[in-house]
C-alpha cells in the first residue's frame, strides 16, 4: 500500500489477518478519490468520508470532479464524477499533487483521471472488479486490457469486488455500493465508524428517508468495514492535532450563503447558473429561518433588477452568479455605480468565454468585473482565497456595499463552491446584521447626494424617509439628483464615484507576505490559488531559493504598498487560472504578448514588469505544477 | 411635540395633500403629449387617496414617458431601458407600506422589458403597471415600436412597419395570475382618471394600457377615434370603471362587459366593435407573490442569531 511513511508501527497490539501481521502505518496526510459514472453516489461518499475524517479532527479539503452533463454515458473515459479527498494531520487548503489511492467504480472513468495528472506512480487504485465477468465480451476485454494499461503506467492496481459484495446486502447494489466503499475507507484509514453512522443518519433524516433506507446504508457500511478488516494487509493512521476552537465543515457555496444570512441580508435575488446554483439551493432551505427571502427571477437581468430595487427601499440585497450571468447585470450594476445603491454580488467563476465551462474553474472575469461595463463605474471587487472567506467577505462586502454606497463584487470560483474544508466556527455578532430600514426624517435642506468633496461619500435617502423625496436617476446628475448635462457636473460626479474608492484605499493594509520578504522572486495570486502557490513556495524555499508569494484580497481598490513591496524582490509574477500568451511564444512577440488578468492589472498599477504564468486546465491548479512553473522562471534569475 | 424625536411619535395631526404636494418639475413633453393628461390624472388620484409622497414611489425605465417620476414630487426611480419592472418588484418585495407606480413605455415594457412585462404579471405584485401606448418611439425618435400599426412610417421603416402590431391587453390577459387589465386613453380624463383610481384600490398588479397621442410622430394618428368616440367601446358594468352619466354619454357604443368574464374580456381586447376601453378583467383572489416575499419582515435580530446558531451546529464537527 502507498503513502510516505513516518513511522512504522508493528507492535503487539497490531490487528492481524489470518495469522499475518496487518501493517500499520502513521502518516501525515493522504489524497483519496473515488471516481465512478455519473449518478453512483461517488461525491455523497467523499462528502461523508471527508466529514468523519474531519470530525475525527484532521485538516480537510475536498475537490468535487463533475462532469459537464448531468447523465453521461456509462463508462465513457470523459463521463468521469466524483471527488478528492485530501486529508491529514495539518489544515489543508488545496487540492494538492497527485491521489495515493483511487477507489473506482469502473475502469474507463480512470482515464479522465490519468488525463488530469491526477495519478503518479505508485497510486493505488481499487478498481471494481465485476467487469472481468461481464456478460459482454467487449467490456470484460475493455476491463483487462485497461488494467494490464494501468500496470504498465506503474500503478499499484488491484480489483475489490464491490459490486459482488454489495449485491449480497442489497438489491439495487447500484445505490449501495457507494457507502460500502466508505466502510471500506473507514477500515483501511481507521476512521470511527460509528461517527459515520451518525452522519448517515443526518444525511437521510434531512432528505426525509425512513429508518429503513438508515438501516440498510448502516448495513452496507459495517459490510464494507468488514471486507476490508478481512481482506486488506495494511492500515494507516493519520494523527489529529489537539483542536483549539470549534470547528465547522462546509462548501464555499454553503458559506456564502451562511455569510448572506450572517450579514443580515434580507433577499437574494438569482437565475439559475453553474455552479452558483448550490449557494441559492441551500440557502432557499433555510432562508425562512432568518427571515430572508429568494427570488428566483426570470433572467439574470431581473435578477439583479430586483436586488437593486430591494437594496434602494433600504435592505441590501445579495445576487449570486456566475460569469455568463455577470455579464447580462452589467448595465444593473453600472445603474448601482452611478446612483449609488449598494448591492452585494457574487461571482462564481467558471471556465469562459461564452458558456464556456460551466462545471469548471477558472479566475477569468477579473477584468470584466473591474472594467466590463459601460463608462467609468468604479466598484469595489474582493475575491475570497479560502472557504472561510466566502463567509466572511459577503458580510463585509455587505458593510462596504452600505457605508460607500455601491456595489461590491466577491469573486470566488468553482473550486472553492463545490470544495469542503474546515475553518474556525464563526463567532456570529448581531453587529454583523443590516441595520433596520432607516425611517427617520430626512435632514432638511440636505441633498440626496450631498457629497463629501474629500471621500465622494453621501447618503441617499431611502423610500418612506419624511423629507427626503427625491427621484433617482441613472443619467448624470447633480447634488440634488436634478439630471445635469453641463461639462463641470459630469467631471465632478465622475470625480466624486472615484474618490470612494480611494477613500476605501486608504483604510485598507499592505498584503501580507508568505514567505521571503525580499530576494529572488515575489509570486502575487487572487483567489482559490492562494494555498497551493505557498505550498509551492514553500517546497521552492527548501532549496534555499528566497522566493515569497502574497495574496490579493482587494482589486479593486487595489490593495497599498504593492510599489514598494515588489521593488523588494529580483522578479514578480503571477500564477492564475485564467489564460495568457506565454513568455517568449514566437507567434506573439514581446510587445504583443497578452498577460493575465492579476498582471495586466498590476503592471498598470505599478509600473513594475510584472510576468506572469497561467493555465487554463478547467482545474485547481495543483502544487508540483506551480512548484515546476515557478522553477522554470527562477533559472533565469541568479 | 416638545423633547420627543420625530420618530418616536406618530404626527398627531396629519397633514392635508393637496395637489401642489404632488407637484415636481414642470413637465417637459411636447406640446399636446397626451402624458401631461396622464400625469394630472395621477396627480389627481394621489390628492384622493391622500397617498403620503414620502411613502410614494414612481419607478420607470426610459423614453419619454420614463421621465415621468421627474414630475412627480414624491420619490421616484428612473432606471434602465425596459427593466422598470424588475426594479419595482423589488422594492414592492420587503416594502408593503410603500405606494408604488410604473411609468413604462410600449418600447420600454413591449419590446426590450418583454420578459419582465410577462413576468411581473405572472408575480402580480401590488403595483399600478401605466403602460403609455404611442404606437412609437418617441425619444430615439421615431422608430417602430411592436405596436406601431402594420404600413406605420418609421426611420427604421421608412416604406412601411412589415408587421401587424402586438396587443398588450391580449397579451396581458394570456399571462397566468393577470389581476386588472385595463384600457383607456389620455383624452378622456374622465375615464382616464377612473380607471387610474381603480387600478390604484386593486390590490395586485394593475396593467392598465393608456393609449396616448404623440404630437411629434404620430401626429393626427388618433383623430378619428378622438373626434368620432363611436369608434370607441366603451365597456360598462357595475365592477367595472365608473363613469359619470354625463360622460358616458359620448360613447355611443357601449357594451356591458362583467370582469369577471375572461373570455369574453379576451375577446374584446381584440376589439372587434372598436377600441374597447374600461375593465377587460379583475380577480381578487389570484395569489400576490408580495405576500410571499414580506415573509419574515419581522424577525428579531435576536431570533436571526438564533436560527444562524443552530445551523452552524449542524455543520460542526
Amino acid at each position: 500500500m502507498p503513502a510516505e511513511s513516518t513511522t512504522n508501527q508493528s507492535d503487539a497490539d497490531s490487528p492481524a489477518i489470518n495469522g499475518n501481521e496487518v501493517r500499520v502505518r502513521k502518516i501525515p496526510e493522504q489524497i483519496v478519490e473515488i471516481v465512478s459514472d455519473s449518478g453512483e453516489g461517488a461525491q455523497t461518499a467523499g462528502q461523508l468520508f471527508g466529514t468523519v475524517s474531519a470530525k475525527m479532527g484532521n485538516g480537510l479539503w475536498t475537490v468535487e470532479i463533475i462532469p459537464a452533463e448531468i447523465e453521461p454515458p456509462a463508462r465513457s473515459q470523459e463521463g468521469a464524477s466524483g471527488i478528492r479527498i485530501r486529508f491529514g494531520t495539518e489544515p489543508m487548503t488545496n487540492m494538492g499533487d497527485q491521489a495515493d489511492l483511487v477507489v473506482s467504480f469502473n475502469e474507463q472513468v480512470l482515464y479522465s483521471r490519468i488525463d488530469q495528472s491526477a495519478l503518479r506512480t505508485g497510486t493505488v487504485l481499487l478498481i471494481d472488479d465485476r467487469w472481468a465477468a461481464d456478460e459482454d465480451p467487449v467490456i470484460q476485454e475493455a476491463y483487462q486490457k485497461a488494467l494490464d494499461d494501468f500496470r504498465e503506467r506503474g500503478y499499484d492496481v488491484r480489483g475489490i469486488p464491490i459490486h459482488g459484495e454489495t449485491s449480497k446486502i442489497t438489491d439495487t447494489p447500484m445505490r449501495g455500493k457507494n457507502m460500502w466503499v466508505v466502510g471500506l475507507l473507514c477500515a483501511l484509514y481507521n476512521r470511527n465508524l460509528e461517527i459515520a453512522k451518525d452522519e448517515v443518519q443526518k444525511i437521510f433524516e434531512r432528505k426525509r428517508k425512513g429508518q429503513a433506507v438508515v438501516d440498510m446504508n448502516h448495513k452496507l457500511l459495517d459490510a464494507g468495514h468488514a471486507w476490508a478488516i478481512e481482506h486488506l494487509d495494511e492500515r494507516f493512521e493519520i494523527p489529529s492535532k489537539e483542536q483549539e476552537q470549534e470547528m465547522v465543515v462546509m462548501s464555499g457555496n454553503a458559506a456564502v450563503a451562511m455569510g448572506a444570512m450572517a450579514a443580515g441580508i434580507e433577499v437574494c435575488s438569482m437565475y439559475p447558473i453553474t455552479p452558483a446554483t448550490s449557494a441559492t439551493h441551500y440557502l432557499s432551505s433555510i432562508f425562512h429561518e432568518t427571515g430572508g427571502t429568494i427570488h428566483q427571477a426570470e433572467d439574470e437581468i431581473a435578477a439583479a433588477g430586483f436586488a437593486v430595487g430591494a437594496s434602494y427601499a433600504g435592505k441590501t440585497a445579495i445576487t449570486i452568479t456566475s460569469g455568463p450571468g455577470m455579464a447580462l447585470k452589467t448595465e444593473m450594476l453600472a445603474l448601482a455605480v452611478m446612483a449609488e445603491i449598494p448591492l452585494v454580488v457574487v461571482d462564481v467563476q467558471r471556465g469562459g468565454p461564452s458558456t464556456g465551462l460551466p462545471t469548471k474553474v477558472e479566475q477569468g472575469d477579473l477584468l470584466s468585473s473591474l472594467f466590463g461595463m459601460p463608462g467609468d463605474s468604479p466598484k469595489v471587487v474582493m475575491a475570497a482565497s479560502s472557504i472561510d472567506e466566502c463567509f466572511h467577505f459577503v458580510i463585509t462586502a455587505r458593510k462596504l456595499a452600505e457605508a460607500f454606497y455601491t456595489p461590491v463584487i466577491v469573486l470566488t470560483d468553482a473550486n472553492l463552491a463545490t470544495g469542503q474544508t474546515s475553518f474556525p466556527m464563526p463567532e456570529l455578532s448581531e453587529d454583523w446584521l443590516s441595520p433596520p430600514v432607516d425611517q427617520s426624517p430626512w435632514q432638511e435642506g440636505l441633498a440626496p447626494y450631498a457629497w463629501d468633496q474629500e471621500t465622494g461619500l453621501s447618503r441617499r435617502p431611502i423610500p418612506g424617509q419624511p423629507g427626503g423625496a427625491f427621484v433617482l436617476t441613472g443619467l448624470t446628475h447633480d447634488e440634488n439628483s436634478h439630471i445635469a448635462y453641463a461639462s463641470a457636473i459630469n467631471q465632478r460626479t465622475m470625480r466624486m464615484r472615484s474618490l470612494k474608492m480611494a477613500a476605501l484605499a486608504k483604510t485598507l493594509k499592505p498584503p501580507e507576505i508568505h514567505g521571503d520578504p525580499e530576494g529572488d522572486m515575489l509570486v502575487v495570486g487572487w483567489g482559490s490559488t492562494r494555498s497551493a502557490i505557498d505550498e509551492a513556495v514553500d517546497r521552492i524555499r527548501k532549496d534555499g531559493r528566497k522566493v515569497g508569494s502574497l495574496c490579493l484580497r482587494f482589486l479593486s481598490p487595489m490593495e497599498p504598498g504593492l510599489k514598494e513591496i515588489f521593488s523588494r524582490y529580483k522578479k514578480v509574477m503571477t500564477v492564475e487560472i485564467n489564460y495568457s500568451d506565454d513568455l517568449g511564444d514566437p507567434a506573439v512577440g514581446d510587445e504583443h504578448r497578452r498577460y493575465a488578468q492579476l498582471a495586466w492589472l498590476l503592471r498598470a498599477h505599478t509600473l513594475v514588469d510584472v510576468d506572469c504564468w497561467s493555465r487554463v486546465p478547467g482545474q485547481p491548479l495543483p502544487p508540483w505544477m506551480i512548484e515546476e512553473a515557478l522553477r522554470g522562471r527562477l533559472e533565469g534569475i541568479k | 411635540m416638545y423633547g420627543l424625536k420625530t420618530d418616536w411619535i406618530e404626527d398627531p395631526t396629519p397633514r392635508y395633500y393637496s395637489l401642489e404636494d404632488y407637484e415636481g418639475k414642470v413637465a417637459r413633453w411636447c406640446t399636446g403629449c397626451g402624458d401631461h393628461a396622464v400625469l394630472t390624472a395621477v396627480q389627481r388620484v394621489c390628492k384622493e387617496e391622500q397617498l403620503a409622497p414620502d411613502k410614494t414611489v414612481f419607478v420607470s425605465g426610459i423614453g419619454c414617458s420614463s421621465r415621468f417620476p421627474h414630475y412627480m414630487k414624491t420619490y421616484g426611480f428612473h432606471g434602465l431601458h425596459g427593466r422598470a419592472l424588475p426594479v419595482a418588484c423589488g422594492i414592492r418585495s420587503r416594502r408593503p407600506d410603500l405606494h408604488i407606480f410604473v411609468a413604462t413605455g410600449d418600447g420600454d415594457c413591449c419590446s426590450i422589458g418583454t420578459a419582465h412585462w410577462i413576468h411581473a404579471i405572472h408575480y402580480n405584485m401590488n403595483l399600478v403597471v401605466m403602460l403609455f401606448d404611442n404606437n412609437c418611439y418617441g425619444l430615439t425618435k421615431n422608430q417602430t415600436s411592436p405596436t406601431s400599426p402594420k404600413g406605420a412610417k418609421s426611420n427604421t421603416h421608412p416604406r412601411g412597419a412589415a408587421l401587424d402590431p402586438l396587443n398588450p391587453v391580449q397579451t396581458t390577459l394570456g399571462i397566468a395570475n393577470a389581476s386588472f387589465v385595463a384600457r383607456t386613453v389620455d383624452w378622456n380624463p374622465p375615464h382616464l382618471h377612473a380607471t387610474l383610481l381603480a387600478a390604484h384600490r386593486h390590490k395586485g398588479l394593475s396593467f392598465v394600457q393608456i393609449v396616448q397621442r404623440c404630437p411629434h410622430y404620430k401626429l393626427g394618428f388618433h383623430d378619428p377615434l378622438q373626434n368620432d368616440p363611436s369608434q370607441l367601446l366603451l365597456m360598462t358594468h357595475e365592477d367595472g370603471i365608473q363613469l359619470d352619466d354625463s360622460i358616458a354619454r359620448i360613447f355611443k357604443n357601449q357594451k356591458e362587459h362583467d370582469p369577471s368574464d375572461m373570455d369574453e374580456g379576451r375577446e374584446l381586447a381584440g376589439d372587434p366593435d372598436g377600441i374597447s376601453i374600461g375593465l377587460f378583467y379583475r380577480n381578487n383572489a389570484v395569489d400576490r407573490y408580495d405576500e410571499y416575499t414580506a415573509q419574515g419582515l419581522a424577525t428579531s435580530r435576536g431570533e436571526k442569531i438564533e436560527a444562524l446558531k443552530a445551523e452552524l451546529s449542524r455543520y460542526q464537527i
